[in-house]
């Protein structure tokens, strides 16, 4: 699959200008496809960009380092990096899992066998999904800085913030 | 009931009944759970440990899943008292050692112990007498349930319930059975049988848990697995597949040791059996070792005025904290030896 782009042909799916250009070989015969750039998501062919560069670049490195690197994954929750669990093989949160989720994976691996998706039982509580869990832990360390920082008018919008979470 | 009344009382788990018991002395399985929303413990300031402390002691006895329940708090009582609790399996070593806002609420007949800030925010266990891990794990669900009803615990819909350990996430689920193995030791076989348990991906620890040899013929078999594999899978792979083998290799090396050794065997059980009721001191290692042929001669059928039950017992009241407790004073090393020989003596009807 080659990925470029070809800015005078229409989307074959939209008619909008194309900004993708594929050539896909299937069973031996050549396609060539162009797709603007919501096409491409819709087929799960390209990720869109959000936000600035820096942030996709950032991503990139944390996605790219490991545990010989420099560049160290660093939770933005609870503030610990993946050489201080490997130090202390204790997690810091449960943010965790999804910052380290490619660094733990051979960890997994070792430790439970090649199968690594949760099939047991799943809590019947309503409302404990994953997003929501790190939106509150995510709020809870700005409230600690709000509060060290002496920022009690955000702290108290914080605080406000996690109990309209906790509820639902 | 309280941490006083515990050294009156035997625990379930201690009875010498249930099934396999000849050779399974107990069945445990805990769970590791975490509040959503909170750092794992470790990360947790102090401040927040202690609001943890608080919190989940209050949803913990209110969730009335025992009518006898108590709560000791861990980090307020004497050393003795901790050491009591990790003799009777009731909290782990790490947690009596620990320094920060914790506790333990136990039920009346100390089946249950729900461990309050230890690694994870929750470690709740259930033990049972010889193998019983069905009847276990039926019941740490139910209480997991109730707990559920009044706790947001931390789950991932691929990891599953997170635990600071990555070893333990998932299920949260350790399963283990602490068996008495004294004829594969005697015949040697002990290293190829539990050989054969790490090659089936299964732990090997000793009396008390992680970090301690296995003293005597004693030894704890747990899973490793906790992810990928449901809790019912996990629970029927160890008590119906590993643990009827090695509880085979056991009989067998038993049956054995009866045909081909039996002046050798009746030997070394008689001696244990004389020293026990003879003994004016003896220490905790020493007295281990002995019982241990003891229980082997009741279970074969070699020694038939003692039961069970007593021999299983004074494995537990001969340990320094229980002593201690049972005298209701401090003793030092040797006041300890002569006691514990006291007590065996008086135990076994030897005066």
């Amino acid at each position: 699959m080659g990925n470029g782009a070809k800015m005078d042909h229409p989307c074959d799916r939209c008619g909008k200008p194309a900004t993708i250009y594929l050539t896909e070989i299937t069973d031996g015969h050549k396609v060539e496809r162009h797709l603007c750039e919501d096409c491409a998501v819709a087929e799960g062919v390209a990720i869109k960009a959000e936000g600035p560069i820096s942030k996709l670049l950032e991503d990139f490195i944390l996605q790219n380092s490991d545990e010989t690197g420099e560049l160290q994954p660093t939770c933005d929750v609870c503030g610990i990096s993946f050489s201080e669990f490997v130090d202390k093989k204790l997690l810091g949160c449960p943010h965790d899992y999804d910052v380290f989720s490619k660094n733990l994976q051979p960890i997994l691996n070792s430790e439970h066998g090649s199968a690594t998706q949760h099939i047991g039982k799943v809590p019947h509580r309503a409302g404990s999904d994953q997003k929501k869990q790190n939106s509150i832990l995510r709020l809870r360390s700005q409230l600690r800085t709000a509060i060290a920082a002496e920022e009690y008018e955000r702290a108290a919008a914080l605080r406000d913030q996690i109990k309209e979470l906790e509820k639902t | 009931m309280t941490l006083a009344d515990l050294t009156r009382h035997t625990g379930q788990w201690l009875r010498g009944a249930g099934a396999r018991n000849d050779v399974v002395i107990s069945s445990r399985v805990r769970l590791a759970r975490n509040l959503a929303g909170l750092p794992f413990l470790s990360r947790c300031s102090i401040d927040q440990q202690r609001e943890l402390e608080a919190r989940l002691r209050k949803e913990v006895l209110e969730a009335r899943i025992d009518k006898s329940a108590f709560y000791v708090d861990v980090a307020a009582a004497g050393s003795l008292d901790r050491q009591l609790l990790v003799e009777r399996h009731l909290i782990s070593r790490q947690h009596a050692a620990a320094k920060h806002p914790r506790g333990v609420a136990i039920s009346g007949d100390e089946d249950l112990a729900i461990m309050i800030n230890e690694e994870d925010h929750l470690r709740i266990q259930v033990i049972r007498s010889g193998l019983a891990l069905g009847e276990a794990i039926e019941r740490i669900n139910a209480v997991d349930d109730k707990l559920e009803d009044r706790l947001d615990f931390a789950f991932h819909s691929r990891y599953g319930y997170l635990t600071a350990c990555p070893t333990n996430v998932g299920t949260g689920l350790r399963v283990s059975v602490m068996l008495h193995l004294p004829a594969l030791k005697l015949s040697g076989a002990i290293k190829k049988a539990l050989q054969a348990a790490r090659d089936m991906r299964l732990a090997v620890r000793g009396l008390y848990g992680e970090g301690t040899e296995a003293s005597g013929d004693f030894f704890q078999l747990s899973n490793q697995t906790t992810l990928g594999k449901s809790e019912q899978q996990i629970v029927e792979e160890f008590s119906e597949r590993v643990v009827p083998e090695i509880i085979r290799y056991e009989q067998t090396a038993r049956q054995a040791l009866l045909r081909d050794q039996r002046p050798a065997l009746e030997d070394k059980v008689f001696r244990a059996a004389g020293i026990l009721r003879s003994a004016r001191l003896i220490g905790t290692e020493e007295a281990l070792f002995m019982l241990s042929l003891l229980r082997l001669g009741v279970v074969l059928g070699l020694v038939t005025d003692v039961d069970l039950a007593t021999v299983n017992e004074l494995f537990l009241v001969t340990q320094p904290a229980h002593l201690q407790r049972i005298l209701s004073r401090e003793l030092s090393g040797q006041q300890r030896a002569q006691e514990r020989g006291r007590l065996i003596r008086r135990r076994l009807g030897a005066g």
